[in-house]
């Protein structure tokens, strides 16, 4: 569903981000992005989600090539995506339930189905008692189950995850990675970009590790070692 | 639809400071606009009623029959330039001078011959009021055998016809010209309201928003600032208008056509003005 096939990425000032980079990622995988700062985790996530073009290499991502993605595919690609940041980028001037809804009017759906859209996400990522809320009354984790939210409501095949719990504390952390287990369980596929190799150990997902822009590890292909290098 | 409405309003709300300097700033540049166009208007008016002077008279020659005379009328009013041919008679003529040059009463009185020949005069329609166009009936009314001599004050109508090219260039330059800075300071309120929700816009391409669904409320949004603008600088030519009548001299207001026609200009203005630096942001980012 998502195919890389020896992929380069040069930005245009800066060298190479990601070098030969060849995986493919099943429906409904749970699949763990590993690597030092700059190894390239976030440019793999953004050419999956086209907002970098690919320098050579062929992207396959649920039936779109992205050598051949027109300007207006984007939107139609990312209505199928689901995609979370560390910083959760909630608009501040709009409530939770508000936030949610809006991915669901930016996509023209029918107005009379989003309240009830957005409650049921809302119930599933466990805020729904907050729905009124502002993201400035939420603490961290609560902010990213809203994004979650918001990622969801939508139905994607995948959601991408660029650390999404690079900002919160342990117990936080362990809520939200909790939250993504219970997506995946119910079918939807995750890319989830972190260094933090805890959460990478304690569960028994796929892991792709990248250095300085390659693919030095693939669990999936690889022989089986213990968890990738700190 | 709906949702952009909404979307363009929120706009409003959320910046209200901005919406109001853009909404000024457009209206200002507007106004002086409409202030050399309530000029242009003006001069427009005071031409008309000195075109309305330019009158062509064909004197005939005494003894023409009077059946002669009725139908060359009939004639000349057949023609496609010309709005109305009266017939003045020698007697009303000198009734004429009699009641228009009083200082010379005396001396008409003492006359024992009446010295005025009777004359057609001819009027043309408002758009032949033009050099060309006397000059080519004047010649046509020459080709009557009775007609004595034609007349028409050549140097009135060549200079009406100079004020009113200068007239519509300097309306144009003018107009132009404000019409440009108001376009590029709706673009430039745009652009800070463009960067002042370039996270939003951000988060919604984020989440698969087109760049026209992105872009609609953005152009509304400009849209509205220019009516709004069109409307304030409508308001402030009139207070100006009733100024000057009151001070100064009786001058006309833009017809309703006109003051739409603002408005309207003012709402494209700010279409284009969002449009351009939208565009430009989309394309950026
Ligand atoms: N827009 C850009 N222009 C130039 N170089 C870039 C750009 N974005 C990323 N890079 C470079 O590409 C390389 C990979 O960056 P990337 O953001 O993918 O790393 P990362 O693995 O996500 O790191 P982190 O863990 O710190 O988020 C880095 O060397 C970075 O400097
Ligand atoms: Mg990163």
């Amino acid at each position: 569903m998502i195919k890389f096939t020896n992929v380069f990425k040069a930005f245009p000032k800066g060298g190479l981000a990601l070098k030969d980079v060849s995986f493919h990622i099943a429906k409904g995988e749970f699949v763990f992005l590993t690597g030092h700062s700059g190894a390239g985790k976030s440019t793999v996530l953004k050419l999956i989600y086209a907002e970098e073009p690919v320098t050579s290499g062929e992207v396959r991502v649920s039936g779109f090539n992205a050598a051949e993605l027109r300007p207006r595919d984007v939107p139609m690609l990312r209505r199928r995506l689901g995609i979370v940041f560390q910083d959760f980028r909630l608009l501040e001037d709009r409530t939770a339930d508000e936030n949610v809804a809006f991915a669901l009017e930016v996509t023209g759906a029918r107005r009379s189905s989003i309240p009830a859209r957005v409650m049921r996400v809302l119930t599933q990522v466990g805020l729904a008692a907050k729905a009124q809320a502002y993201p400035r009354e939420l603490s961290g984790g609560e902010q990213q189950r809203v994004a979650i939210a918001r990622a969801l409501v939508n139905e994607p095949t995948v959601l991408l995850a660029d650390e999404p719990t690079g900002n919160l504390d342990e117990r936080a952390t362990r809520g939200v990675f909790q939250l993504l287990r219970d997506i995946n369980a119910s079918g939807t596929a995750v890319v989830m970009a972190t260094h933090d190799l805890d959460l990478v150990r304690q569960a028994p997902y796929r892991v792709i590790e990248l250095q300085e822009g390659a693919l030095v590890y693939d669990s999936a292909v690889d022989e089986p070692r213990e968890a990738a290098s700190p | 639809m709906n949702l952009t409405v909404r979307e363009s309003l929120i706009a409003f709300r959320r910046a209200p400071l901005l919406s109001a300097l853009s909404v000024t700033t457009i209206a200002f540049s507007l106004f002086v606009v409409g202030l050399f166009g309530l000029v242009a208007v003006n001069l427009q008016h005071a031409l008309q009623d000195v075109a309305e002077r330019v009158e062509i008279v064909a004197y005939l020659l005494p003894g023409t029959p009077i059946e002669s005379i009725t139908l060359a009328e009939k004639d000349i009013e057949a023609f496609p330039e010309v709005q109305s041919a009266a017939y003045v008679s020698e007697d009303s003529a000198l009734a004429r001078a009699h009641a228009e040059l009083v200082e010379f009463r005396d001396v008409l009185q003492e006359l024992e011959r009446n010295p005025l020949p009777a004359s057609i005069e001819v009027k043309l329609k408002p758009r032949f009021r033009d050099v060309d166009h006397v000059n080519e009936v004047a010649d046509r009314l020459r080709g009557f055998g009775f007609v004595d001599d034609v007349r028409f004050g050549r140097d009135w109508v060549e200079k009406l016809d100079r004020l009113r090219g200068i007239a519509a260039a300097v309306g144009l330059v003018v107009g132009a010209a404000f019409a440009v800075v108001a376009i590029i300071i709706i673009g430039t309120t745009i652009r800070m309201a463009v960067l002042q929700r370039s996270r939003e816009i951000a988060i919604m391409r984020l989440v698969g928003a087109t760049n026209g669904f992105i872009r609609r409320p953005f152009l509304l949004q400009g849209a509205i600032k220019g009516m709004l603008g069109g409307l304030v600088a409508i308001g402030l030519s009139y207070g100006a208008y009733t100024l000057i009548n009151r001070w100064l001299i009786q001058a006309a207001f833009f017809s309703k056509e006109q003051a739409v026609a603002i408005v309207g200009f003012g709402t494209l203005i700010g279409l284009f003005g969002s449009a351009a630096s939208v565009g430009r942001h989309l394309r950026r980012v």
